[in-house]
């Protein structure tokens, strides 16, 4: 019993998702297909919701798998699988896109280690600690209390991006139907 | 949790998916002699008495057939694809409430895989997630049917999606809670929530069908159009995979409706049944038994429900694609919205079933529909 | 004093978890290993009915099914903003009811606007 119980404490969960979430993340940036791309990012979200769990917000857990990996990755899987991708490759030259990878990727790296190094954590007492404050219950009355205005917002952003969609999605002669 | 409740909740759980597997095997079965029943024929009935051995030789003869990868195919997709919708059907058991509690050495023990406190959640998150199995094996196919199939496939699985989230708000509003354990407590003895709920009952059974690819939503793999769908290039145990996970989701999505709307493991008269076996044999085990009562009137409800479910095949036709995408987002989806109005309406002013009211709404506007349309046209050959 | 919700609910899963996979497995490979194995060239093909296959089969699809999974998102995040709301409606009360009608009226303004352009229009 006490094997199983070092399996599954907090600590060696943590560093196997965290592990798990990393190798998955590098993963879908070094795949060849997109596909692959898109089936291991919806892996790194399933870690995410682990992490969720550990954390006890069994509620933002679900979330992130229903809306992450059930909904917005089907769409990606929608646009990756459906179109063609093969001859697009060639077009844009790898050198470039590499260059301003690493750029984009040292000025981000440095913001988030001086956010981090100046950003001071409040501090944390064990006692006063609710672990019921993810539930849903909770969560609940905090957004429809405190954040409505947020709330509220959200909805107009949804009709804006319904709008857009459709706007992008109009017609044009000589479409395949199918 | 020690020990002895550990390795308990393991029996529960392995016991729930022998019996998940088991009914998902005869109901093939079930299947061809219902079909053979409606169309006055017998069915299966060569492997042993009344055919009763013949899943077991359709395993087998899945098992013996060549395992077979088309070259064009993506390989591991290909193999992914029906392994992922497997994996899909049977995780969804683990959740659902199958009985009370069980007595064992001053311990008691619910009788459920795990209870979530956001249980309706991971039912939803496991179904928003069953379209990728379809997904990728129509598309690693690299064929045009099996790619059709998966299109139509999606597209009618995340329609579908929005309505049945919606249809279970009406019920988690009067309820108060995301765990499923709590919605059956409160339908205890008869109240159940269909009493309460009929427009949410119908269009949560409606998008279940859909949900399971079944009549008269299978346009996925609909032959006259499409071959096979999405599992034309499959053969053996994969192809296998694919129908046997059909027949695991329409059990376990009769288990959640039974559940959410028909009172899962209680059933009327209960509290009488309850007290006359714990006088009869003790506390724990007349609590047992009782459990035991329980759990086989969840069963049963199951049961019936994959009977609906081959009732309905047999005998309602298939709809045109167009049809079905109207109903999902034109007709379930407004309905769905208007079903949390009344709801919410009526828990505010304290009365329970206020959404009878659509219910009386529609069927008057289907009478005076069915008045006002012109009289059926016969044709000479239907004279 | 109410139920406290743990990580540790969430073990059990694992069990179920495992089941699953090893059935799925077993199967896999047994299937894999005592089926026979006869290729040829037409068999490899794509099934076509009898008529040899034109073309490749990763072609491009309406843009219909890409509407469709992009309002299938925009409604989804609708639903799951519902649950929290629904989980607490006796304690919001009428405010809460209020709040949610007008969510849900700017969300059915969207969707009339959707259907009246016709994106929900199939033929």
């Amino acid at each position: 019993m006490e094997f199983i119980d070092r399996i599954f404490s907090t600590q060696s969960l943590f560093w196997f998702l965290s592990f798990l979430t990393i190798l998955s993340a590098l993963m879908v940036v070094t795949s060849k297909s997109p596909v692959y791309s898109v089936l291991y990012l919806i892996l790194t979200f399933f870690c995410l919701s682990g992490h969720y769990i550990i954390l006890n917000a069994q509620f933002l857990a679900f979330v992130n798998i229903i809306v992450y990996a059930g909904a917005i990755m089907v769409l990606f899987l929608f646009v990756i699988m459906f179109l063609n991708m093969k001859e697009d490759e060639a077009e844009t030259s790898p050198t470039l896109i590499r260059t301003l990878a690493t750029g984009t990727a040292i000025v981000l790296g440095v913001t988030l280690v001086l956010a981090f190094s100046t950003v001071k954590v409040a501090a944390f007492n064990p006692m006063a600690f609710d672990s019921q404050v993810g539930m849903v219950k909770n969560l609940g009355s905090v957004l429809f209390r405190e954040y409505l205005l947020p709330f509220e917002l959200a909805s107009v952003l949804f009709l804006i991006a319904m709008v857009g969609a459709v706007m992008l999605g109009r017609r044009e002669a000589g479409d395949r139907h199918f | 949790m020690d020990t002895a409740s550990w390795i308990i909740k393991a029996l529960i759980i392995v016991g729930v998916f022998a019996v998940t597997l088991l009914i998902a095997t005869y109901s093939t079965l079930a299947e061809r002699k219902i079909a053979g029943f409606m169309q006055d024929r017998l069915g299966p009935d060569r492997a042993g008495p009344f055919g009763v051995f013949q899943p077991l030789a359709d395993a087998v003869k899945m098992f013996f057939k060549e395992d077979f990868i088309p070259a064009q195919a993506n390989k591991w997709l290909f193999i992914a694809g029906p392994c992922l919708s497997m994996l899909t059907a049977l995780m969804t058991s683990a959740v659902i409430p199958f009985g009370d509690t069980i007595r064992y050495e001053e311990q008691t023990i619910a009788v459920q895989g795990v209870e979530l406190n956001v249980g309706i959640l991971y039912v939803f998150g496991i179904v928003s997630l069953g379209v990728y199995g379809l997904m990728i094996g129509g598309w690693a196919s690299n064929n045009k049917f099996s790619l059709l199939g998966a299109v139509r496939a999606a597209s009618q699985n995340i329609s579908y999606e929005i309505a049945l989230g919606l249809s279970i708000i009406a019920i988690i509003m009067s309820a108060g809670s995301l765990s499923l354990r709590d919605i059956v407590n409160q339908q205890h003895g008869f109240a159940w929530n269909i009493f309460y709920q009929p427009v949410g009952f119908i269009i949560f059974v409606t998008c279940a069908f859909a949900e399971c690819n079944r009549t008269p939503f299978d346009l996925p793999e609909c032959e006259t159009e499409l071959v096979g769908g999405y599992h034309t290039e499959y053969s053996s145990m994969k192809l296998g995979f694919y129908l046997f996970s059909e027949y695991i989701n329409m059990f376990i999505s009769s288990l959640v409706v039974s559940t959410l709307y028909l009172g899962g493991f209680n059933y009327p008269g209960m509290d009488w049944v309850y007290a006359k076996l714990t006088a009869l044999a003790g506390d724990t085990t007349g609590h047992n038994l009782a459990t035991l009562i329980g759990f086989l009137a969840l069963f049963f409800k199951g049961l019936f429900g994959v009977f609906f479910f081959m009732w309905v095949r047999w005998t309602v036709p298939r709809f045109r694609f167009d049809q079905l995408m109207d109903l999902g987002w034109k007709a379930l989806f407004p309905l769905a919205i208007l079903n949390i109005f009344f709801t919410g309406a009526g828990e505010m002013l304290g009365y329970h079933g206020f959404t009878w009211i659509i219910v009386g709404i529609m069927t008057i506007l289907a009478a005076t529909n069915a008045v006002k349309a012109p009289p059926r046209k016969m044709y000479p050959a239907d004279v | 004093m109410e139920k406290m919700h743990l990580p540790s609910d969430f073990l059990p899963i694992f069990i179920q978890l495992g089941l699953a996979l090893g059935f799925i497995i077993t199967t896999m490979l047994v299937t894999h290993s005592i089926g026979p194995k006869r290729n040829s060239k037409l068999k490899d093909e794509a099934f076509e009915c009898g008529i040899p296959a034109e073309g490749d089969a990763r072609t491009p699809i309406s843009v219909k099914y890409f509407l469709i999974a992009i309002l299938f998102v925009l409604f989804d995040v609708e639903v799951i903003f519902m649950y929290p709301w629904a989980v607490n409606f006796k304690s919001l009360g009428w405010a809460g009811f209020v709040e949610m009608l007008l969510f849900m009226g700017l969300l059915l303004a969207g969707f009339y606007y959707v259907i009246r352009k016709g994106v929900l229009k199939w033929e």
